[in-house]
């Protein structure tokens, strides 16, 4: 990663690697490096080690131990539990992310280079409710969709769509505010009103932005327990609710509940392995300055 | 500046965010502020105004008093835990050793994945079942000659909570890492160079240069990472299910409003939890917006 520059979160970094500063026996920094990734790999060994023994080796005593030979009892099992759910994330999931993520682009693109009398002071209204702890609103949204006849996933999708308006917004206002304001304005001149403006000439330019939020919205509502238990019934489970449940039941064993564990973080873990640049991007972004 | 009719499309097109936006943060914020003062038990809402009857009866619940001591404690050993680590990983890694991206990207990883599938994994490893039983980190421990960190994690009388902020750290510590590295790798390379000249030793530089210039960086993480502490709740429900010494405000006020229906309870102290919230974020939105001599 040499001399790019990100901007990030209101701030600008610049990530290059400086020349290290000093040398003395510098391989004895690998001896800490080491020892933090066992612990950052050891619930991921016993995740997925545990999944794939076969039912035969099964026994707590040797969850440490390798498999003797490759197994898919376990991931079979788990899936056949949990595949509804899997299914109702993604249906859930999609949407949410796409809706919110469009209303953050347009927000940003007002919010930054088309304001209009008091969008200075909207911003700060819009971000606050990314930080407030949901409880403080749990009761009167029940009571909402309840009132207006939402349920299960359409429920879920609203809430997570308004909810993520904070930190889509955040992350395109910011954006497009570190665009030149003579972007704009050439493009006025040549006639294009503020629907070309954003249509032809920002909405090109956004697509990394629209990768790093879409990737937040993903991650976000795809990770969500609390929206998910409250809002959907047995039937709508996402796979939060359903590992939760499959966790805490006792028919279910230890083992199939690590492969099913697997299973609920593997869409997430293959966007991160994938599109993990932009991963860290929204990650910084949700901090506002980083 | 803008043209009236463009003012008019520009604001248009944000209302639907606004609105939405108003009703399902700050009407719902009111509207739970108020359930607050009421005396709302059971299916039907009742409105029926009780002051700070709901208050008070907090303050003078013994599990209440529970879930204080176990939010303090968790957010200590938890922020104090992540900012450490996170710190020292980014210093580490910020030496130009080869595979850095690798480690970079391990740490990280966690984050990917959900408080859920991280306590039902931590739950197993931190499983604390004795004798021929004994599994986890546990008979991991054993295995290594290591017999006396074999302990109860979240079983331990009073400080179970402490083995939850462990896992917490696990997840969130790489996050503080990369807010660290972007912080370090802003530094000029020049102003290190310069201390260096001037017969600064590493440790030196460490201590008057680089920690002064990243306090804003802690701050960042400080507040983050106390906000998250603050609204703890999968992680806890995943690893030991809803137990009362492990019982935190989030827990508590699930169960007051959904288990056990007393509405004006849970509001009560989900508007607590928005008031302790709403203390470090306020000053902290306000700091960065300000600084950012914005637009």
């Amino acid at each position: 990663m040499n001399e790019k520059k990100y901007s990030i979160g209101f701030g600008n970094f610049k990530f290059s690697l400086p020349a290290p500063s000093f040398r003395l026996h510098k391989q004895w920094l690998y001896l800490p490096l080491i020892l933090m990734t066992i612990f950052y790999l050891l619930p991921m060994y016993v995740m997925l080690v545990t999944g794939f023994k076969p039912f035969a080796e099964i026994d707590l005593k040797t969850m440490w131990n390798l498999p003797t030979r490759i197994g898919f009892d376990n991931y079979i099992a788990a899936f056949q539990n949990l595949a509804p759910a899997l299914r109702n994330s993604f249906v859930m999931v999609i949407p949410a992310t796409l809706i919110s993520s469009i209303l953050g682009s347009i927000n940003g693109f007002v919010l930054a280079k088309w304001k209009f009398k008091g969008a200075d002071f909207i911003f700060p209204f819009i971000l606050f409710g990314m930080f407030i702890p949901y409880q403080s609103i749990l009761i009167p949204l029940v009571q909402f969709m309840r009132a207006v006849g939402l349920s299960g996933i359409p429920a879920l999708i609203t809430a997570h769509v308004i909810y993520g308006i904070p930190i889509t917004t955040l992350t395109f206002r910011n954006y497009y505010a570190s665009l030149p304001q003579e972007l704009i304005e050439a493009a006025r001149i040549d006639g294009a009103d503020m629907l070309g403006v954003y249509r032809y000439i920002l909405l090109p330019i956004s697509i990394p932005s629209f990768v790093v939020v879409l990737i937040w919205q993903f991650t976000s509502a795809w990770n969500d327990f609390l929206f998910a238990v409250i809002l959907t019934g047995n039937k709508d489970w996402p796979i939060t609710v359903a590992l939760n449940n499959m966790a805490g039941s006792q028919i279910i064993a230890w083992n199939v509940q690590m492969a099913g564990a697997f299973l609920a973080a593997l869409p997430t873990l293959l966007v991160y392995i994938f599109l993990g640049k932009y991963f860290l991007r929204g990650l910084l972004a949700g901090s506002l300055k980083g | 500046m803008l043209k009236n009719k463009d003012r008019y499309l520009s604001f248009i097109l944000v209302s639907p965010s606004i609105i939405a936006v108003f009703i399902f943060i700050y009407v719902f914020i009111g509207w739970s502020v108020r359930v607050s003062f009421s005396k709302w038990k059971g299916l039907t809402p009742d409105y029926t105004w009780v002051a700070l009857d709901n208050y008070k009866q907090l303050f003078a619940d013994p599990r209440f008093h529970v879930d204080i001591r176990n939010t303090v404690i968790f957010t200590l050993i938890f922020v104090f835990g992540s900012i450490t680590l996170g710190f020292l990983l980014a210093v580490l890694l910020d030496q130009g050793l080869k595979g850095e991206a690798f480690f970079r990207t391990l740490f990280l990883f966690p984050m990917a994945i959900s408080f859920i599938v991280t306590g039902v994994v931590w739950r197993w490893l931190m499983n604390p079942a004795e004798g021929t039983r004994l599994s986890g980190l546990n008979l991991l421990f054993s295995h290594l000659h290591l017999d006396f960190l074999i302990n109860d994690w979240h079983t331990t009388p009073n400080w179970g909570i402490a083995a939850v902020a462990l896992a917490a750290i696990w997840q969130m510590s790489g996050y503080t890492m990369a807010l660290y590295l972007a912080g370090l790798r802003s530094i000029p390379q020049e102003l290190r160079e310069a201390a260096q000249i001037d017969g600064a030793s590493e440790t030196q530089i460490y201590r008057h240069i680089i920690i002064p210039i990243l306090t804003p960086v802690t701050l960042s993480a400080l507040i983050i990472l106390g906000h998250i502490s603050l609204k703890v709740f999968d992680l806890i429900i995943a690893i030991a299910g809803k137990q009362l010494p492990l019982d935190v405000p989030a827990i508590y006020m699930w169960q007051s409003t959904f288990d056990g229906l007393f509405y004006g309870r849970g509001a009560a102290i989900g508007t607590l939890l928005l008031v302790s919230v709403a203390v470090l974020i306020i000053p902290y939105m306000w700091y960065t917006l300000k600084s950012e001599n914005q637009l």
